[in-house]
């Protein structure tokens, strides 16, 4: 046996476990992907970005992320101590090559192809130092990042989960800094030394990173576990307290976002009537949206073709009302087509609805694409919703009222129906299920879901305006329930939150943000197939 | 003896094919009738002319004097008709006492405005459907296993809980489809035993589709044979035993000399 090892050693030269190529193939990739990363502008938006002031930008991070992750790489090939100096080098050397490819491209002057490439994003990648300074450092840089990798990767579980959840923290609250700005700003003062208006200070870093830490170990959770249901409750519903305090506490950004997932929640929910349930697919459901709104619209403001100018409470009712009726009637002959042709018919409806209040033939009464303005705001006994805040507990009430009266449903047994139907049509029909009318019961009370939402979108931009009602809606609140978990309630919230919420709080990275929404859908569907919150009872058939 | 099911000429043609030719049905209440025949034979066909899945191209059937060919597949269902599949088709991802419960619930809808507001009456109606799901379990032989998905269940159980189902909508006619198929002699001759109870206590009339020999002439009062579309005998089993068409048409002309024992020998 020790001969074996003793062997085993001998093959291989201790300073290239598993190899050259390996080592290579990471340097060479780490290398690409930072210039990657400069080449495409990626690098340029975010290098006036700080991560932490004064110490780390958005776009270097993004670097020492590779390094990083080239280290980690390298490291689970090979799971030896002798690694970590294999790790090292090639961190280096990437390093080395990055600034190397600044001084190429600088010379070569790529400019007329790839815009984004100006002389000073090649020189803040090197810190805007001297190039052989600069080299020295970015190497440096490199390969500490990437022995941390490599390190990570041959520690324990706990100090990994203890330096990741630090790096998390850090990252997060660099990310999220105008979030956590204003809660922070709301709560008073304790701004001035954690963060400024250019982000995170190096002792709001260091706190950061300890929170980080703390909730990945989790110090409390088995004690947590043990406590009784009751308590549990208690502290989830504080939770929810504190969440829902949250606008009125910080500014009308928070409120903003907030709101925003609220609406889209309710959207949500009703998509999850249809789709989640009675598992009709539905790519026009924009189109509800759209009737919901318009009817606030010509019903409320002083438009052209406004039928009387009532109050948005008032008008309320009846955008849910001409949203289930739009479902209803559009139902009728749609819903006799099965599957992917349901989709490709629904789609249809979307584009049709849009292309109508877009239309000349309308525009007296909708206003085409100028669309119905000066819808006043929403308003109770005197009492005007103005603020982003007060907008927010409207849509977060009637978001809970929806939220209800889907639970009840889907409890019910319409709603069983409902389920009977998405599993096998044919099998429900000879139980004696009226199947033309259990779906158009769906697709109208979705519509009515959508509907809501509509007109609280109304009333909350005070405009309407065609181009509101794109195709991306539909979308939108489909990836919701894919990334929720399809037929949950709790994933309706989770995925809008997700989907909806990070790419708003995630402004700083401009038109980025979406990639973090395209990354979080391919995730999901890629590692959790049923959603972030799938039906309980899959969880407990699952053990 | 009053007939519960009449069936008359029925025929059901697929483009080319001829599925069933002219095919009579006579069923009495109360009654367990068998309908055999080699694959392929029309006999699921029947079924599906039986409960509207499919419109039969000519004939007429008559359930309890009231004409249903043609009526909605939910309406033949409303009229008392119920049925098990041949392939099993539960709600795969529902629970066992979900899948009954649908069941129960097309039945007597419950008010939409007293689940939405949780009424007393809507508890009651709640409880009551629970309990009444709980003992169509209980009469299958499914105690305690309600919350599991019907997915999960072994094949046995999905046979049971398919038969259950059917009972749900509280038929006073139930169509089994192979309701033996791919089990054990025990496990068949106890599927036989419940059958046989289903009638007994609850009064059922039952049409059921057999493979297995065994089963076939140890349940039902009466058999049809069904060969390439075509009836080519009706009788008790006794008479089936013994036509020599019956024995050709399974065995072959030439083994038709060795009989029908053979055959139920295999099982």
């Amino acid at each position: 046996m020790a001969s074996d090892l003793a062997q085993g050693v001998a093959r291989r030269p201790i300073a290239l476990p598993g190899g050259l190529r390996p080592a290579v193939n990471v340097t060479i990739s780490v290398a690409v992907v930072c210039a990657f990363t400069v080449l495409v502008g990626l690098f340029g938006q975010f290098s006036d970005r700080a991560m932490v002031v004064g110490v780390l930008d958005i776009g270097h991070s993004l670097m020492l992320a590779a390094a990083l992750a080239g280290g980690a790489v390298l490291a689970r090939r090979q799971r030896m101590a002798s690694v970590l100096i294999v790790a090292l080098i090639s961190g280096a050397v990437a390093g080395g090559l990055v600034q190397a490819l600044v001084v190429v491209a600088r010379w070569a002057n790529l400019r007329w192809m790839l815009v984004s490439l100006t002389p000073v994003t090649l020189n803040r990648v090197g810190f805007l130092l001297p190039d052989d300074q600069a080299a020295l450092v970015l190497a440096a840089s490199g390969a500490c990042a990437a022995l941390v990798g490599a390190g990570l990767v041959l520690c324990g579980p706990i100090p990994r989960r203890i330096v990741l959840g630090a790096l998390g923290g850090v990252v997060c609250a660099g990310l999220l800094r105008e979030l956590i700005r204003g809660i922070l700003g709301g709560l008073g003062g304790v701004d001035d030394w954690g963060f400024t208006y250019d982000g995170l200070l190096p002792a709001g870093a260091a706190v950061s990173a300890a929170i980080g830490a703390l909730v990945t170990i989790r110090p409390g959770a088995a004690r947590y576990a043990q406590l009784p249901p009751r308590v549990k409750l208690g502290a989830r519903l504080l939770c929810l307290l504190v969440l829902l305090a949250l606008p009125a506490l910080t500014n009308d950004f928070v409120a903003q976002v907030m709101m925003l997932v609220c609406l889209y929640t309710l959207m949500g929910l009703g998509l999850n009537i249809e789709l989640g349930l009675a598992g009709l697919v539905d790519l026009g459901f924009v189109a509800f949206f759209a009737v919901g709104a318009y009817t606030v619209g010509l019903l409320t403001a002083d438009a052209t073709g406004a039928g009387g100018h009532l109050t948005f409470f008032a008008a309320l009712p009846f955008s849910i009302a001409f949203a289930a009726l739009a479902g209803f009637l559009f139902g009728l002959p749609v819903l006799k087509v099965r599957g992917d042709y349901l989709a490709i018919a629904t789609l249809g409806l979307g584009e049709i609805i849009r292309v109508l209040v877009l239309s000349d033939m309308l525009k007296p009464e909708l206003g085409g694409a100028q669309g119905i303005v000066n819808i006043p705001k929403p308003a109770l006994f005197g009492f005007v919703l103005s603020s982003p805040t007060r907008l927010f507990y409207m849509t977060a009430i009637m978001a809970a009222a929806a939220g209800y009266i889907a639970w009840r449903l889907q409890h019910s047994g319409l709603g069983r129906r409902w389920l009977a139907v998405r599993e096998d049509e044919d099998v429900a029909q000879a139980l004696g299920i009226n199947l033309v009318g259990v779906k158009l019961s769906a697709y109208t009370m979705g519509a009515g879901f959508a509907g809501l939402a509509g007109g609280i979108f109304a009333g909350m931009v005070g405009s309407v305006f065609p181009q509101s009602f794109q195709l991306l809606v539909s979308v939108n609140v489909l990836a919701i329930l894919v990334v929720g978990g399809i037929g949950s309630l709790p994933g309706v919230i989770i995925g809008a939150a997700a989907l909806i919420g990070a790419p708003e709080v995630l402004r700083d990275l401009g038109e980025y943000r979406y990639l973090i929404y395209g990354i979080v859908v391919i995730a999901v569907v890629r590692l959790k197939p049923d959603g972030l919150s799938p039906k309980a009872i899959r969880q407990r058939e699952a053990l | 003896m009053t007939l519960l099911l009449s069936a008359t000429g029925i025929s059901k043609r697929f483009g080319g094919l001829l599925a069933i030719d002219n095919v009579n049905l006579a069923v009495p209440k109360a009654a367990i009738h068998a309908i055999i025949g080699p694959n392929g034979a029309g006999k699921t066909t029947l079924f599906n002319c039986l409960t509207s899945f499919v419109k039969p191209s000519a004939g007429e059937i008559y359930l309890n004097g009231a004409r249903i060919d043609g009526l909605r597949p939910d309406l033949v269902a409303s009229h008392g008709i119920a049925r098990t599949y041949q392939n099993i088709r539960l709600f795969p991802d529902l629970t066992a006492i979900e899948n009954i419960m649908v069941g129960l619930d097309a039945k007597s809808p419950e008010s939409l405005l007293g689940a939405l507001f949780a009424t007393p009456a809507h508890h009651r109606k709640v409880r009551d459907t629970i309990a009444r799901a709980t003992a169509l379990l209980a009469a299958v032989g499914l105690v305690g296993r309600g919350d599991r998905l019907a997915r999960h269940l072994p094949y046995g159980d999905q046979r049971r809980l398919e038969i259950a189902r059917a009972m749900s909508i509280d038929p006073v006619l139930l169509l089994l489809d192979e309701p033996a198929a791919g089990m054990n002699p025990v496990e068949s001759h106890a599927m036989l035993e419940l059958i046989r109870r289903l009638r007994d206590e609850f009064g059922l009339t039952i049409i059921l589709i057999e493979h297995q020999m065994r089963v076939v002439m140890g349940i039902s009062e009466r058999i049809t044979v069904l060969d390439h579309g075509a009836c080519i005998a009706e009788g008790t089993p006794a008479e089936i035993r013994e036509n020599s068409a019956v024995i050709a048409a399974y065995l072959g002309a030439r083994a038709a000399k060795h009989g029908m024992d053979a055959l139920e020998r295999q099982g």
